[in-house]
């Protein structure tokens, strides 16, 4: 039996995604003695290859073709379907990233099998398998039982800590080549807008938010500051996009960004669900707010209590005088 | 030009949502409901695009009978018809739900036309199966992108971007075709008194339809278990800042 792992890559730049997938799945092939295989598509896979191979997986399929020029769900997804016919796959994982529930459902469509996007645990028997798996973002649970003869899945993003396997045999890596008609590239990518370089809301070792306690867009001046100080970058909530201070590509909750910093200041977010489930996976939480029965501050690991216009410009102040010590 | 939005009735998302005893189902005894926050987006796009290229906007939910609500504030904000496929459970599995609207699509498609566009949300902000726009498009065999933050109509081609890390993907996809849309695509607008009124007398066609069972069934929903944290008070006020700035460097995110 084949355990299938598609590995989110960009253009050979592997993503963190695809080691939270193949840690996740590791223990799964192990307990069922099934051969765990990683597969790579397009253009770029060749290079990204070779660092899959300690997650222990026995296989990397790396699958080129002309029209794999770039990122396509349909070129992805009906070149996944093709190696899930020809290794005779049961069972199919990615990371719950755009990317991997979009190619993963696509493979369920031209399978006709059922999809079980963002679980958390999932457990596989022979023809079936129990799965718990994200509602609103986070904030309920589903346990769901699925029979199908391929079983595919994602994994909630951020909810595995990747692992490499220090023992792992060398795989071996095999190439594929999809037979894919050039009708299929009618979705891939044919450009790309490059709107910042450096550090994002995603990547950022710091995230400084602001919610409705800021007031205004110009009320985020000083958090700009301190996060240009300490290498961050500003998030929000929901209520600040939709006040129209910020864009939404800064927010972060279950309509925007998964975020997941070694620290996120969350600064007058009083911390509704939905924005907690964007921001739960952070590694430190650190309220500031004047509200000591705010959400936020009660599910914090660290909080400040008081009016985030003062505290904050006092962090970037405290910050200079001992860098100039 | 002709567009569809599908839409989905959902509990109205911010509010602490709780489950049945049973397990089955979430409690909706004191929630409001609403249009889910992406659908809401793909309704007001497809306002936006008819406004700007000529055409109208048709509006479809598969849902309890009450989903009448939704399609009836789609038509508030511009929405030309409105179709209500009507179930008497909750929440259908996605199989079953893209079986249905998939076999719906084609059925008004017979008789008025095909839809230049289809817009999805990118997934419901309840069950969240990120996958009935992708299985109806594939069924009807029309390309789909999901994630989309922006869209240009030119003669027979959209332009779509989708969000990425630092940026934006560009795709271009030959019409008819199908597209995921994201929160953060525009800002809805709110229904005027006018368009409140006229949304009442809309009308709204009934569809009978039929669909298949999927392949997955839900045992029980449930709360994850909450997260127990004794918050560590730093302090108060801007005297705190020493005590985080210890922390920030104890965490070595100072560089």
């Amino acid at each position: 039996m084949t355990l299938l792992v598609l590995c989110d890559h960009d253009r050979g730049v592997i993503s963190d995604s695809a080691y939270e997938a193949l840690t996740f799945a590791r223990p799964i092939a192990n307990s069922k003695n099934i051969s765990l295989q990683a597969v790579l598509i397009g253009q770029g896979a060749e290079q990204a290859a070779e660092s899959v191979i300690s997650f222990g997986v026995e296989t990397v399929k790396v699958a080129s073709h002309e029209c794999l020029t770039d990122y396509g769900p349909e070129v992805w997804s009906e070149t996944l379907t093709q190696i899930v016919n020809e290794t005779s796959a049961k069972i199919i994982v990615s990371c719950g990233t755009d990317r991997g529930n979009e190619v993963l459902a696509h493979v369920a469509a031209r399978l006709e099998m059922p999809f079980l996007a963002n679980c958390r645990k999932i457990q596989i028997e022979s023809d079936s398998s129990a799965a718990t798996r994200i509602q609103w973002g986070g904030s309920l649970l589903e346990d769901v039982t699925s029979s199908a003869e391929v079983q595919i899945f994602s994994v909630e993003h951020h909810s595995t800590d990747p692992e490499a396997q220090s023992s792992s045999g060398g795989g071996n890596i095999v190439e594929f080549e999809p037979d894919l008609d050039s009708s299929l590239t009618r979705t891939i990518v044919v450009d790309r807008v490059v709107r910042t370089h450096g550090i994002t809301l995603t990547t950022a070792p710091v995230v400084v938010g602001g919610g409705r306690g800021v007031g205004s867009a110009e009320g985020f001046a000083p958090l700009e500051e301190l996060a240009e100080e300490i290498g961050g970058v500003v998030g929000c909530s929901r209520a600040v996009t939709n006040n129209g201070w910020r864009p939404h590509s800064d927010q972060v909750g279950q309509t925007g960004n998964r975020i997941a910093p070694e620290i996120y200041i969350a600064s007058g977010i009083s911390g509704a669900i939905q924005h907690w489930v964007g921001a739960m996976a952070a590694k430190n939480i650190l309220a500031i707010n004047t509200d000591p029965e705010a959400n936020m501050v009660t599910k914090a690991g660290y909080a400040v209590l008081g009016d985030l216009h003062e505290v904050i410009p006092a962090i970037t102040a405290e910050i200079r005088s001992r860098r100039n010590a | 030009m002709k567009i569809l939005v599908c839409v989905k009735r959902v509990p109205a998302p911010g509010a602490r949502i709780n489950v049945t005893e049973d397990g089955n189902e979430v409690d909706s005894t004191h929630l409001g409901f609403t249009t889910s926050p992406h659908e809401e987006c793909a309704v007001e796009e497809a306002v936006q695009l008819v406004e700007n290229h000529g055409g109208e906007v048709t509006a479809i939910t598969l849902g309890p009978e009450v989903a009448e609500e939704q399609l009836r504030y789609a038509a508030s904000v511009g929405v030309n018809n409105l179709i209500l496929l009507p179930i008497e459970e909750i929440d259908w599995d996605p199989q079953k739900t893209a079986d249905a609207l998939t076999k719906a699509i084609t059925e008004i498609e017979s008789s008025e036309g095909v839809f230049d566009l289809i817009l999805f949300g990118n997934e419901s902000a309840d069950s969240g199966g990120f996958q009935v726009g992708i299985r109806v498009s594939h069924q009807l065999g029309r390309p789909i992108v999901n994630g989309i933050k922006n869209i240009e109509i030119s003669d027979n081609e959209v332009e779509a971007q989708r969000e990425i890390d630092g940026g934006f993907e560009v795709y271009k996809l030959p019409l008819p075709a199908a597209l995921g849309v994201k929160e953060g695509i525009n800002l809805p607008r709110y229904p005027t008194m006018k368009g409140r009124l006229a949304s009442k007398k809309a009308e709204l066609k009934k569809l009978e339809f039929s669909a298949e069972d999927g392949g997955q069934k839900r045992n029980k929903l449930h709360r994850p278990e909450e997260q127990v944290s004794e918050t560590v008070i730093l302090g108060n006020g801007p005297e705190a800042a020493p005590a985080i700035v210890d922390l920030l460097e104890e965490l070595g995110v100072l560089q």
